[in-house]
């Protein structure tokens, strides 16, 4: 199982949880059960053609997957799976 | 006739304080280097005039709007920041006659509304809630409301790439032959995409790598994920990791810097010289190059460099890069 952190903006969806565990082999499958756990969060973290909304972020532990492995990224037992909104960096 | 200096090369001599910005030094870092055959630069770009990396984009974005005869002599230039953009703005814009607005959460650290006053620019606070997010909207709606004001738009403007283009990797590339990974901090996306395309020009196999904050929850103040928002600038294409560093580990790093090596350097470099020694870490041997981006005084009073980190007042309420 991986643990999911969920961020302040989709706790609603989630009954007010910051954490969730959630089974899967891939970001892909995580996130999925995290939906079926959670189905109001379907709509915010997936667009109309299934893909991630671009302006979420998926992190394996402290990598953001869209760099590695996208939805497909392995996901091993105890690993942490971060969700954040895209936000603009300090400049 | 004078003698010869003994510590060459002196910084080179320059018209005004405007040309000396860029031609920063490269410094190894011996003591930060996990293995001998891996060696650690920090690129010091706390050594621009202002005392921060953004005097380079700054002085890009005003020639690039100058050039396009989109501004002239008395007209406002607004512009969101979190900080460092609007100083560099602000010094070199009141020496052109370019009156600055700046807005900027207010969850900054006073240094920062200190060095914008002292430097002459107005100052509107965007909600700190909404981080550097609610500082790019509401720039972006007075810019739409009100015609007479240029924004240069850092997030979306290429001459701010391309400061670095021309400029940081050139540099970099002048000192070193070789670069096995290339680590910043992801604001904007300019320093990435600007010295991570001219790095690969030269050397296909180098890794650019991006730091990024994560904000604290306090500063996550988006009502939904659609509120998100990706700098126009930045193709993640292009980047070859991508590393989240928190707020607490960002200050433990600074002091890391400070401590282990005299750097007295801000928040996102030590977040920048944490993911550099990961990489270097990962490496059997090579060149790892990160960007030192402001020095520390600007966040002197926040008591990060003196006090416990978990006695750091405000910690996941400031925006700190």
């Amino acid at each position: 199982m991986a643990i999911v952190r969920i961020p302040p903006v989709l706790r609603s969806s989630t009954d007010g949880e910051r954490e969730v565990e959630a089974a899967g082999a891939t970001i892909g499958e995580v996130l999925q059960s995290l939906v079926a756990a959670h189905p109001a969060t379907s709509s915010q973290l997936f667009g109309a053609d299934g893909a991630l909304n671009r302006y979420v972020n998926v992190y394996l532990n402290d990598e953001d997957v869209r760099v590695l492995g996208g939805l497909d990224t392995k996901v091993g037992d105890g690993d942490q799976v971060v969700i954040l909104p895209a936000m603009a960096g300090g400049s | 006739m004078a003698e010869p200096l003994l510590n060459r090369p002196c910084g080179g001599r320059y018209g005004d304080l405007v040309q000396s910005i860029g031609s920063t030094p490269l410094v190894e870092l011996k003591r930060l280097s996990p293995k001998p055959g891996v060696r650690i630069w920090a690129k010091l770009e706390c050594r621009n005039p202002t005392g921060s990396i953004k005097d380079r984009v700054a002085r890009a974005l005003i020639e690039d709007a100058e050039a396009k005869g989109a501004i002239e002599p008395g007209m406002t230039i607004l512009e969101p920041t979190s900080g460092n953009t609007g100083i560099s703005l602000a010094m070199i814009c009141r020496r052109k006659g370019y009156p600055v607005k700046v807005v900027m959460p207010e969850s900054v650290t006073p240094e920062r509304t200190e060095l914008l006053r002292m430097y002459g620019a107005d100052i509107v606070y965007s909600e700190g809630a909404k981080g550097s997010n609610g500082a790019v909207e509401l720039a972006l709606e007075m810019a739409e409301a009100d015609s007479s004001v240029y924004m240069p738009y850092q997030y979306g403007n290429p001459a701010n790439p391309r400061a670095h283009y021309e400029g940081t990797a050139p540099e970099i590339l002048d000192e070193l032959d070789d670069v096995a990974a290339f680590v910043a901090g992801l604001g904007t996306g300019g320093t990435l995409m600007g010295v991570g395309r001219r790095l690969k020009e030269s050397l296909p196999d180098v890794k650019i790598v991006a730091a990024e904050p994560m904000q604290g929850e306090p500063v996550q103040g988006l009502r939904s994920l659609d509120d998100g928002f990706i700098p126009p600038i930045i193709d993640i294409g292009l980047l070859d990791r991508k590393i989240f560093v928190s707020n607490h580990d960002a200050v433990v790093w600074t002091r890391k810097l400070l401590d282990e090596e005299g750097l007295f350097a801000g928040v996102s470099s030590g977040a920048i010289a944490r993911v550099a020694v990961r990489i270097a870490d990962e490496l059997d041997e090579g060149n790892v190059v990160f960007i030192v981006c402001d020095d520390g005084w600007r966040y002197l009073s926040s008591g990060i460099y003196t006090r416990p980190v978990d006695e750091v007042p405000n910690l996941d309420s400031t925006v700190w890069w």
